[in-house]
Formats: C-alpha cells, structure tokens, sequence
C-alpha cells in the first residue's frame, strides 16, 4: 500500500537560517583566562560553540544569537558581552 | 570536558535567545544518539525547529497533532518491534501537550505498555501560543489566561502530579529533571532509553520569554526552582522513589522574585500571605522527598 508523504524536509537544513543577524550583544572569548572547561559548549542553546585547538571554545558568529548564557555560566569569566557594533 | 556538543540537532532554529527547551532537545539527542525516531507534538519546540522546508532535526522526526503525540509514538514502536528493529522512539512535548491535550493517547500509550520514552519539557504555560496557563503551570503565576489583576493573584490552582499519574499506570522509570543539571538530565533520558516499556521524563525548562526574564539567567533561574524545592528532580522505579537531588533550601522569595510572572506577589507591596502559600508548597515538597540537606552545628 503507498502512503503519501506530509511535508519533508532535508536533515538539518535549518543551517540555511543565519541567526547571527538576530544578535545585539556579542559574546567575546578571553583565551588567556579560559580554563577549558568546556561548560559554554554545554550549555549553548544553538549548539554554536565548538571546540578549538588545544580545547579552547570557538564560537560560530554566524549562529550565535548573543543570549549570553555563556557568559553568565562560565566559571572562569572568561567571556565578556560587548555591544554589537553595527 | 569539551567535546559535548551535538549535531543532531542544527544550528539555525528560530528558538529565542537562551530557550531551555532548545538546550533540552541538544541534550536529549546527545543522550540518545542518531538510531532515535523523535515524534514530536505541537508546540513551541516543533514550531522553533521545523519551520518549513527547514528543520533543525538530523534525526528522523514526526509531528502529527497535538493531541496524538503517544499514540503515533506507540504505532511506530509497534511496527519496530514487528520488524524486530532496534531503533529508539522518543515522543517528544510540552506541558501543554503532555498535561492537557495530549492527556487521553499518553494514558493508553503507557497501559498499553509500548517501548517508548515519553519526554515532556515543562516550561509551565502554553508558550507557543501565548503563554496561556496549562497544568502544569504552578500556583500564583501570572498568565494570559490567568492574569494577575485587582481581583486575582494569578493561577488559581496548584501544579498537576503527573509523574505521579504515570507511575501509576505501572511504568516502569519515571523522572523529573532541569537544564540546570545538564549531565542529570543525560543520563536520566539514558536510563529510560535503556528501560524496556513506557518511561516517562519531565524536564523543567524556564521560558524566558514567557516567564519574563533574560536569557542569559535560564540556567540559574531553573536552579533556583530546584533550590527552593519548588521543582525537585528525582527518579522513581517501578512506583517507588529511588533517587532524589537533595539541597540546602532557600527561601522561595528567591526564585519568585526574579521573574515578570510573580511580579505581583511584590508590586505595589509585598503580599507575604501569598508568598507563604507558595513557601507551603515548597515546604511539602521538601518533606514528600526528602529533599533537605541537614546540617550538623
């Protein structure tokens, strides 16, 4: 028996939807007092934060939507919230 | 350590900044990997990530209705289990969904017995739609549909038990969790993944939108909630508490305070007697559980 189909869509296609753009704040990454911890790539509710070399975060400006929990989490208070310069 | 992000679950959701329920479905996939089904009801979860043709999932995923959430979870367990396939199905909701709506398929669902896990991420209002109150939204909050004013303090009524309701249809693992315990939560959705049978998670996930907060306090603000025993996080088996996460209570000023729904309790002035109702509540929790961490003088 065919089923038709619903709507569909391509696995995580949502890439295609840059919400940088939505961002009044940046968060910004002080390596030097970063303790690796990796908690902000945890608690990232876009998942936009990877780990870089020698395990310090990276984050993806493209996507980070500016939220600052990041920032608030951190234990180190290694990053820093800077109004956005447009 | 590092290395725990996931990308089962895409960049590019439209949820807003600092959503917890965003945070609950990385850390879900994250627990169950890519062999995972995921249905999903309507709501603010389903709307943020799949807004068409777009989604967010990498995972194979289905939204129905809001409604019929367990019941098209149970069909595609049963067809898995006929194939002999070993894929995991997760139904995925929220309060709305869970608590009222979905009500009806989720109680046959687990007297059925089906191999499933039901996951419902509680941000205890109706958020998608408006921030309307559910049955899951707790007492005195301030909502669309029960809002604080002259003549009421807000939401009438208390929150529903419904692990307690579930446990009893015979599950066999039922559990509450935050976002504020991130690998709690991960093993919790393991263990239930793991679990033959209908399992049952709750996880409570501030809104900070429909909450009135930043985002940037999520995590602390759903800290709070467990802190004030306002939420507690435990596991039950087969009926029977069998874990629970112990705290040094504070004060349920604490958690109340911090957000636009409780407002009222403290504008224009304080309303103590409210507040010691809520404090009652937190109280009761604390004794039910044994939530409290004595300290020796």
């Amino acid at each position: 028996m065919a089923l038709g189909l619903g709507c569909s869509a391509r696995p995580g296609s949502s890439r295609a939807n840059r919400t940088g753009s939505w961002r009044t704040f940046r968060p910004v990454f002080v390596h030097d007092k970063c303790s690796r911890c990796g908690l902000c790539i945890q608690v990232c509710p876009e998942g936009c934060i990877s780990e870089g070399e020698g395990g310090l975060p990276v984050p993806d400006y493209d996507y980070c939507k500016g939220c600052g929990l990041c920032a608030e989490e951190c234990p180190s208070e290694a990053i820093e919230m800077k109004k956005e310069e447009k | 350590m590092t290395g725990d992000s996931c990308s089962l679950f895409e960049v590019g959701h439209r949820a807003c900044g600092g959503c917890a329920a965003a945070l609950a479905a990385r850390t879900i996939l994250n627990a169950a990997g890519k062999d995972t089904i995921i249905v999903s009801a309507t709501g603010c979860m389903e709307v943020f990530s799949t807004p068409y043709p777009e989604t967010a999932w990498k995972v194979p995923w289905i939204h129905s209705l809001f409604e019929n959430n367990a019941a098209v979870a149970s069909g595609i367990s049963a067809a898995l289990k006929k194939q002999g396939r070993k894929e995991k199905v997760i139904a995925l909701g929220g309060d709305g969904a869970t608590f009222d709506i979905g009500m009806l398929c989720l109680s046959g669902a687990f007297e059925r017995g089906h191999d499933f896990v039901y996951i419902c991420y509680d941000n205890e209002a109706y958020m998608n739609t408006g921030i309307q109150r559910s049955g899951a939204t707790p007492y005195d909050a301030s909502t669309t549909t029960s809002p604080a004013g002259k003549c009421s303090m807000g939401n009438r009524r208390p929150k529903k038990d419904l692990p307690a309701i579930l446990a009893a249809h015979g599950a066999p693992y039922v559990a509450t969790a935050s976002i504020a315990y991130l690998p709690d939560l991960k093993k919790k959705v393991q263990k239930a993944l793991e679990t033959e049978g209908p399992c049952y998670v709750q996880v409570h996930a501030p809104c900070c939108t429909g909450w009135g907060f930043e985002g940037e306090k999520t995590i602390a603000i759903a800290k709070l909630a467990i802190e004030t025993g306002l939420f507690v996080s435990y596991e039950m088996e087969n009926g029977t508490v069998t874990r629970v996460k112990k705290v040094v209570r504070r004060p349920v000023e604490e958690y109340l305070r911090e957000q636009r729904r409780f407002r009222h309790l403290f504008r224009p002035v304080r309303n103590d007697a409210e507040i010691a109702k809520i404090q009652a509540i937190a109280d009761k929790n604390a004794e039910k559980f044994g939530i409290d961490i004595k300290i020796k003088k």
